[in-house]
């Protein structure tokens, strides 16, 4: 009976050889690296297409406000700082500071959406080029479209959060776990928009 | 089981509470029910793919044919591989892994019980959606500007069963242009790419779930490298799911964006580039061909020790050859892609690469054929199939390294050669592992023992029909024989084989309808299994069968690998195998021990929301297809206020609600069953 002893049931968290880190956290680390495959994907589509010559209509290189992008990119990553800042006021256990900065960190998400929707109805509107315009284009906009839909997501995550904690007064330790989880999130979605922002803006280049 | 009436419920829904039934099933977050669903579920559609085949091998009997028309056989074969290997073997996959890997790890359950469920409907919901193309899909004659024929599904033609033609009719592969909006209009091929996107959706939730699972729920002392080897391959499946399914979501998404938004990703036509298809398809393709394999390869592992009644030869060669194969199958997708005019550099850095992956394969290869010799062998039906198994992959691992060889790959290139290839390793290979490991571990779902008559039968009558279908194949190609054709003329002379062939299709028909037989009979009427029928290794089997709803009264402390093996057995001093004294008392005692929990066992609540969910997703996508209509609007609204409200039921839901089972309230007709000495040493 030595392999295989019985012992009496203990606590559910001390009986499993783990890795130590909350099973919630350790999945949401997971699906994320699936994620960066999945843009990977997307950036190499757009990287195939963006400066393949000979395409009928504007070439979307051709076309980028990059002042107007860098602000929002620097929204966007300040965004990331208020999420830092949320996290840390929650484990200080000063719920009114952590409220205060999931708001703000959804609001920056919120600017930065409000400014893609005004790139691409700009885009749309000035420049004529849509999804069917070419394959540079289409690249262009599935890409920064599932972007944006990533960071929809995530401010109505982000929402969630700040709404339970006004109904509730604060966030008890399970929401703590996810707002770890949303934050991990949403620096993912920030990390993914600095290779887009470098890659997709700043270096690409249209033919000729 | 008793409810936790007392603790205060945020709940929209009392929480679901059925223990049998239908509801039981429909709200279960049991890994072992939800197993055993997608089992059942699997097994349906694999008698849906294996009819399609029968349809087309009837009009490959006979040259010059005219059982079905071209459009129909089109249909017939994108349906028959797509449904066998997105909802038949990888669901098997997804079956056993369920099943076996929390017993085997020695958990009460997965991490994410709902999300466990919330994959199963997912993946039940995807498999109808693809399904009721056959209802509501249309195939239309392609719009070509060049008057180019594209696909024939509108042709018509000679034939019957021109009624099935209105389903996918691009291949598994659904390549571009053709699979696209041009050459195949109407909405049949939007059913394909985005019924695939569902089940991708459902299996990537469950490849986090397996990953967090095997990270985090193991019994304690049960360190990765004593896993169990088909745990291994399990989590070596879920990475390769984790990484190759987010490359095909991207690619099903651009096919999707042409053919509904417009797009041109892979439109010649406006400067597209269908390779790219090629290349994002295979880059999951090829790593979903270890998804299909590895599960059986881990099962075998599992099969030959017990049976050779030795351990596994080259326990850690095997596991880090399975991980090795998942590694490089990263690497060689374009071998898929040698006709299609990639530069010579490449053909040749794919070519190597694919030579490579035959040294991992031939290592597990290897350690099999060791574990069996000198074993004494019990030639049972689960050692039978396995057996099988590691012969017919063989066979079929040898042709695919002929593939890697670049001319010879031109010649072989969408002839029925790459057809015999595949299905010896699709197969004979992960077929093969699959039913040994359903005759292995049916004991556990049931207490039964399978009939090992009828399971030889079905052995014998499979494996010959299996090499009678797929031997010729081989010939058949290398004379010419080209894939996808809907008729050959009398003058080639395949007429012969192609008898052969079909007549081999029907034994395997036959052979299955065996298996179905015993599977119904000794389910009802099965010999008793009692705890460990097989005399076997690893700790799923010191619990009762059928396994209890708690998996193990007591948590598993585990100190070595094939630990249920060593609890039965001492070595002498020659190193041989001796069967303790009071082996059969230490089985008497885990099978009462098992049945009686000394304490109340805290188990995952069932829950409706993962099943409410799982019923938008399909709306949605349905909404997608139809979405320049009004319905196809509402739709799309429906499906998502209901998974949208169902995930806030699910936020709200308590999260660690349990309902302990209690130690009084185990059956109690099987306290019985077994009353021995207890001696707790």
């Amino acid at each position: 009976m030595s392999d295989i002893a019985h012992e009496a049931p203990v606590a559910h968290h001390e009986e499993h050889e783990s890795t130590g880190i909350d099973n919630r956290k350790l999945g949401m680390w997971i699906f994320l690296s699936s994620e960066f495959l999945f843009f990977g994907a997307l950036i190499t589509n757009y990287l195939l297409y963006s400066n393949r010559a000979g395409f009928e209509g504007i070439y979307p290189a051709a076309i980028y406000d990059i002042p107007f992008t860098s602000v929002s990119s620097f929204v966007l990553l300040m965004s990331s700082l208020t999420m830092v800042l949320a996290h840390n006021a929650l484990s200080r256990g000063d719920q009114d500071g952590t409220r205060t900065w999931l708001f703000a960190t959804a609001a920056l998400g919120s600017v930065f959406l409000a400014g893609q929707v005004f790139e691409f109805t700009e885009f749309i509107v000035e420049y004529d080029m849509t999804l069917a315009t070419n394959p540079a284009a289409s690249a262009f906009y599935v890409l920064t479209g599932f972007h944006g839909t990533h960071v929809a997501i995530g401010v109505i995550m982000l929402l969630s959060l700040w709404g339970i904690s006004r109904r509730q007064g604060s966030l008890s330790e399970r929401h703590g776990m996810n707002l770890e989880l949303v934050g991990l999130y949403w620096h993912f979605v920030d990390i993914i928009w600095i290779v887009i922002f470098t890659v997709v803006y700043l270096l690409s280049v249209p033919p000729g | 089981m008793t409810a936790t009436a007392e603790r205060p419920q945020a709940t929209i829904f009392k929480r679901p509470t059925a223990t049998t039934g239908i509801w039981s099933w429909l709200t279960t977050v049991d890994h072992k029910k939800i197993g055993i669903m997608y089992g059942y579920a699997a097994f349906f559609f694999f008698i849906l793919g294996g009819i399609e085949a029968l349809l087309l091998r009837i009009q490959l009997a006979q040259a010059d044919a005219e059982f079905l028309t071209a459009g129909a056989y089109n249909a017939l074969f994108t349906m028959h591989g797509t449904t066998m290997v997105f909802l038949f073997v990888m669901p098997v996959g997804a079956a056993f892994m369920n099943y076996l890997l929390p017993l085997l790890i020695g958990a009460r359950d997965v991490a994410f019980p709902r999300l466990n469920a919330l994959s199963w409907w997912i993946f039940f919901f995807g498999g109808i959606f693809l399904y009721s193309t056959f209802f509501f899909g249309t195939s239309l004659a392609p719009i070509s500007p060049e008057g180019i024929p594209g696909n024939l599904a509108a042709a018509g033609g000679p034939g019957t069963l021109h009624f099935l033609a209105d389903s996918p009719d691009g291949g598994w592969f659904g390549y571009q242009p053709n699979a696209g909006p041009l050459y195949s209009p109407g909405t049949a091929m939007d059913y394909w790419a985005l019924g695939l996107q569902i089940l991708g959706l459902a299996s990537l939730i469950s490849s986090v779930n397996f990953i967090v699972t095997v990270f985090n729920m193991r019994a304690k002392g049960m360190r990765l490298l004593r896993m169990p080897v088909f745990a291994w391959m399990s989590t070596v499946v879920a990475f390769l799911l984790l990484f190759s399914l987010p490359i095909i979501a991207v690619a099903l998404f651009m096919v999707t964006f042409d053919r509904q938004f417009g797009t041109l990703f892979f439109a010649p036509v406006g400067g597209g580039d269908p390779i790219l298809w090629q290349h994002l398809f295979w880059l999951f393709g090829h790593p979903e061909v270890y998804i299909l394999i590895l599960p059986a390869m881990g099962i075998v592992s599992e099969v030959l020790p017990v049976f050779s009644r030795k351990p596994l030869f080259g326990y850690s060669a095997v596991v880090f050859a399975g991980a090795a194969i998942a590694f490089l199958g990263f690497g060689v997708w374009a071998h898929h892609m040698f006709a299609s005019g990639i530069t010579p550099v490449a053909q040749a850095a794919f070519g190597l690469a694919t030579m490579t992956i035959a040294i991992p394969t031939g290592i597990k290869i290897f350690n099999w054929l060791g574990t069996m010799w000198g074993g004494r062998i019990r030639l049972t039906t689960p050692m039978l199939f396995a057996v099988g198994f590691v012969a017919m992959f063989t066979i079929g691992g040898l042709s695919g390294v002929t593939h890697s060889i670049v001319p010879s790959d031109w010649q072989q290139t969408d002839t029925y050669y790459i057809v015999a290839h595949f299905h010896y390793v699709l197969f004979g290979g992960a077929v093969f592992g699959l039913f040994a490991g359903l005759y292995y571990w049916f004991p556990k779902l049931t207490g039964k023992v399978m009939n090992p008559t009828l399971g030889k039968t079905h052995f014998w009558l499979q494996f010959i029909g299996f090499n009678l279908t797929f031997a010729p194949m081989h010939w058949l190609g290398l004379q010419g024989m080209v894939r996808r054709t809907w008729k050959y003329p009398a003058e080639v002379g395949l007429e012969p084989w192609n008898v052969v062939v079909t007549i081999g299709a029907f034994t395997i028909a036959a052979s299955i309808l065996v298996f179905m037989y015993n599977w119904y009979t000794s389910r009802r009427r099965g010999q008793d299994s009692g705890i460990d029928p097989w005399d076997a290794r690893t700790i799923e089997w010191t619990t009762p069968n059928p396994t209890p709803e708690y998996n193990f009264a007591t948590a598993p402390v585990v100190s070595r690998l094939d630990a249920f093996w060593h609890m039965k057995y001492d070595e002498d001093e020659e190193g041989r195998a001796v069967r303790k004294d009071d082996a059969d008392e230490i089985l008497a005692h885990l099978e009462y021990d098992g049945r009686n929990p000394s304490a109340p066992i805290h188990l995952p609540s069932p829950s409706y929301f993962p099943l409410i969910m799982a019923v938008g997703i399909p709306i949605i996508f349905y909404g997608i297809i139809y979405h320049t209509t009004m319905w196809g609007k509402a739709l799309i609204l429906i499906g998502a206020v209901i998974s949208l409200s169902a995930l806030i039921g699910w936020g709200i839901e308590p999260l660690e609600e349990e309902s302990p089972v209690e130690a009084e309230d185990a059956d109690e007709e099987d306290m019985e069953l077994e009353l021995v000495e207890v001696d707790d040493e």
